[in-house]
């Protein structure tokens, strides 16, 4: 059918198969790499927000607020593109994961911070004055319970992490996306931008899916 | 009869405001003591000093037991023989009722698992809810968790109990069967602090009764003496306010 033959076809999917698999590669790579600067660099943020000095809090929070508000891709195309008039020349893979861990960073410090704030003072009271010291008091009563508040919205900005990634296929960085354009247009044939879909999908719906699970195993949670 | 409890010259500033102010207080072994007064005179911020979850100003004393209450190394002392009780339970949500109540024996007291379990179960029977020892807190009632959060308070075997308005967050019909504990504990040796708005309670348990007004003790006595015969303006005008409510 020719429908099947312009979407779907098959042996040009499995030629260019290999092409979007080392795509899928880069896209991991700038992913993860994003995903666990953006980590540190949250918790960094978080940190210094619940407990610097004001000036710094101050600071803190002006990052937080800009860099939620700024578009990824204007933030990656001033990256790469703007960055070089003033000297700072970043390879097409450290602008996307630049961009990627600045926004990144952002937003996983809001959520530390809820995860930090939503223990009532109470629980760190009542551990005080159990005699429980610091660590214990931070492993068995705080973090148990921050973890759990924590872990489904740090799981879907991983997931925002991963699907951002795309966006590094304006800066010529061979990607999952990039790989499917440059093949879909070698080949003269949108297969592989299908096949590319469909990779996305495979690898991001399990996520979601667990997302899901955390939600529902909180909403019917021990508290 | 010796002071457990020593406080001397103790105050306590929130910017330019003074919540307590020059409060000497010494209470014996044993003794159960209410703590009385009007809505922000100062009686959590005072029994909070006693185990440091508020800091005091420099100048005021309080030993527990010979031991400074100050932080540093004698602080994890002060708190094992400090056991607090809170308005609002502060029970770990997270944990069942037992875990509640052995965490700390095994974390502080270096307990067994085994010890601190047995010893958890003897607690709650003690306070009358042996049957919810496998629950978490969120599934009993206000009452249910202010017998456990007693119950975890005591497998510390605290020398001093402090309950901060321990009932007041409690649907009245559960108001009894926590103050049936508390009674029930105030036979047994161990120092007790107060603060309540049950006066009918503060009268029949307490040995003394402090009445607090503007972060100072304004009157100290026995209930007697508090109840029937007070000496202050301020505390007649307290009391007639809350006995006529
Ligand atoms: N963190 C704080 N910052 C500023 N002021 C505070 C703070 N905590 C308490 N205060 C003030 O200190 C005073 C004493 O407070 P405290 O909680 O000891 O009163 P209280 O006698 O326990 O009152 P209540 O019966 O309402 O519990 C109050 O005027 C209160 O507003
Ligand atoms: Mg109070």
């Amino acid at each position: 059918m020719d429908l099947l033959d312009t979407f779907f076809n098959v042996p040009i999917l499995i030629r260019t198969f290999p092409l979007l698999l080392a795509g899928l590669a880069v896209t991991i790579q700038i992913g993860a790499t994003s995903i666990v600067a953006g980590l540190a660099l949250g918790l960094f943020l978080c940190l210094v927000r619940l407990y610097g000095p004001r000036p710094v809090v101050l600071l803190a929070r002006l990052y937080i607020d800009i860099f939620r508000s700024i578009p990824l891709l204007v933030l990656l195309i001033v990256v790469y593109y703007a960055l070089p008039f003033v000297g700072i020349r970043l390879s097409p893979f450290l602008s996307a994961v630049v961009a990627l861990t600045l926004v990144s960073g952002a937003y996983t410090a809001e959520i530390f911070r809820a995860g930090i704030e939503a223990i009532p003072a109470g629980q760190f009271e009542a551990s005080r004055a159990l005699g429980l010291g610091y660590r214990d008091m931070m492993v068995d009563v705080i973090l148990p319970q921050a973890v759990k508040i924590v872990i489904p919205p740090l799981t879907n900005n991983c997931i925002n992490v991963m699907k951002d990634t795309a966006l590094a296929s304006v800066v010529a960085m061979p990607d999952l996306l990039k790989q499917a354009t440059q093949a879909q247009a070698l080949a003269a044939n949108p297969s592989p931008l299908i096949g590319a879909a469909l990779i996305y999908l495979a690898f991001l719906w399990p996520l979601v899916a667990l997302v899901s699970r955390f939600e529902r195993r909180m909403g019917q949670g021990t508290r | 009869m010796a002071g457990i409890i020593k406080i001397s010259n103790l105050s306590k500033h929130y910017g330019a405001f003074a919540a307590l102010t020059e409060i000497d207080l010494e209470i014996a072994e044993g003794e159960v003591v209410c703590v009385i007064g009007p809505s922000g005179s100062g009686k959590s911020t005072l029994i909070r000093c006693i185990n440091l979850l508020e800091s005091y100003s420099a100048g005021g004393i309080i030993t527990v037991d010979g031991i400074p209450v100050e932080p540093g190394r004698h602080l994890a002392q002060v708190r094992a023989e400090v056991g607090m009780v809170f308005q609002s339970f502060n029970l770990f949500p997270h944990m069942s009722v037992l875990r509640n109540i052995m965490l700390a024996p095994m974390r502080v007291r270096k307990m067994t698992a085994a010890r601190a379990e047995e010893k958890a179960r003897e607690l709650l029977a003690r306070v009358g809810i042996a049957e919810q020892a496998e629950k978490y807190p969120g599934h009993l009632s206000g009452g249910q968790q202010q017998r456990v959060a007693i119950a975890r308070a005591l497998a510390m075997e605290p020398r001093v109990l402090l309950f901060d308005e321990p009932t007041s967050a409690l649907d009245p019909e559960m108001v009894g069967e926590v103050l049936d504990v508390m009674r029930a504990l105030a036979g047994t040796g161990v120092t007790m602090v107060i603060v309540t708005h049950e006066m009918g309670f503060a009268r029949q348990v307490a040995d003394r009764v402090i009445f607090m007004n503007g972060g100072r003790i304004v009157e100290t006595g026995t209930p007697a003496e508090i109840f029937d015969a007070p000496r202050e303006p301020r505390t007649r005008d307290f009391l007639s306010a809350v006995l006529n409510h």
